[in-house]
């Protein structure tokens, strides 16, 4: 779905990186736990989560996040946006939960990202 | 690239290896072997942060052939690697946890993501940690300077 669709549809506000509607948002993976997003996923997806501490943007930067969902209302503070910004990544804030954020994306056909499993960690463990 | 991360220095947590990710894409160096590098840079950068005494050292040597990430302290040291090494294991403190970080995972991870993975823990002396990154051959792309 179009990002311009998808702040329509949960309800949200484009905080930062109102310049790409058309952006496309076809994967997600939504998490609090940051050391998770790191473990986990594996390939370009959107980020969806209630935690608005710097970390998660060089994680995003790190991961070559798509976009960052914020949801239970939280905003994100001035500093997260700007470094935002220059890393050309769009924020969006809703007040809705993860759970009904992301019950909408799949709704309109965003899918879970590619994830390495946890089975696989512990093997190689 | 060579980075001195200072413990419990939370706010740039993670800083540095934003840093070597945008470094290393701008060289040209694969997305992926680039991703892959950044991810074990922080996941041993958050180490330093949340578990070293007194902070240590991330360095990344870019060779033709292989990355090469080293974290590097000098204590406390892990007492037992091998239960540090297994999922959800962690000692981190509560300020850690509240950010999203120490959920055990940060070793595996840094082992899942290595073509090579070593690591030295003396208690009382220090920890490290050395992964190596296969670079993928044939890339077309020259840069190949150590930095």
């Amino acid at each position: 779905m179009r990002l311009a669709d998808l702040v329509n549809a949960i309800g949200g506000r484009i905080i930062s990186g109102d310049d790409c509607p058309d952006l496309e948002i076809d994967r997600a993976f939504a998490a609090d736990l940051l050391s998770d997003v790191l473990a986990l996923t594996d390939e370009k997806t959107t980020l969806v989560t209630g935690m608005i501490n710097p970390q998660v943007m060089r994680v995003a930067e790190i991961l070559s996040i798509t976009a960052v969902i914020f949801v239970r209302g939280k905003i994100p503070p001035p500093a997260l946006v700007s470094y935002a910004k220059e890393l050309d990544i769009p924020l969006v804030t809703t007040e809705k939960t993860m759970f009904e954020t992301c019950g909408v994306m799949y709704e309109n056909g965003v899918r879970a990202c590619r994830t390495r499993s946890m089975d696989d960690a512990q093997r190689s463990a | 690239m060579r980075f001195e991360i200072r413990a419990g220095d939370i706010e740039y947590g993670g800083s540095a290896s934003a840093h070597i990710k945008a470094q290393l894409t701008q060289m040209g160096i694969d997305a992926a072997v680039a991703r892959r590098a950044g991810i074990i840079s922080f996941e041993g950068e958050m180490n330093l942060i949340v578990y070293s005494d007194n902070g240590g050292i991330v360095e990344v040597l870019v060779e033709p052939e292989t990355i090469m990430i080293e974290v590097q302290d000098e204590g406390p040291g892990i007492e037992d690697v091998e239960l540090a090494m297994t999922p959800g294991y962690s000692t981190a403190p509560a300020w850690a946890t509240d950010l999203g970080f120490g959920a055990g995972m940060g070793l595996i991870n840094m082992r899942k993501n290595a073509d090579r993975f070593e690591i030295d823990s003396r208690l009382g002396e220090g920890t490290r940690i050395r992964c190596w990154i296969d670079r993928p051959v044939d890339t077309g792309s020259g840069e190949q300077e150590a930095s």
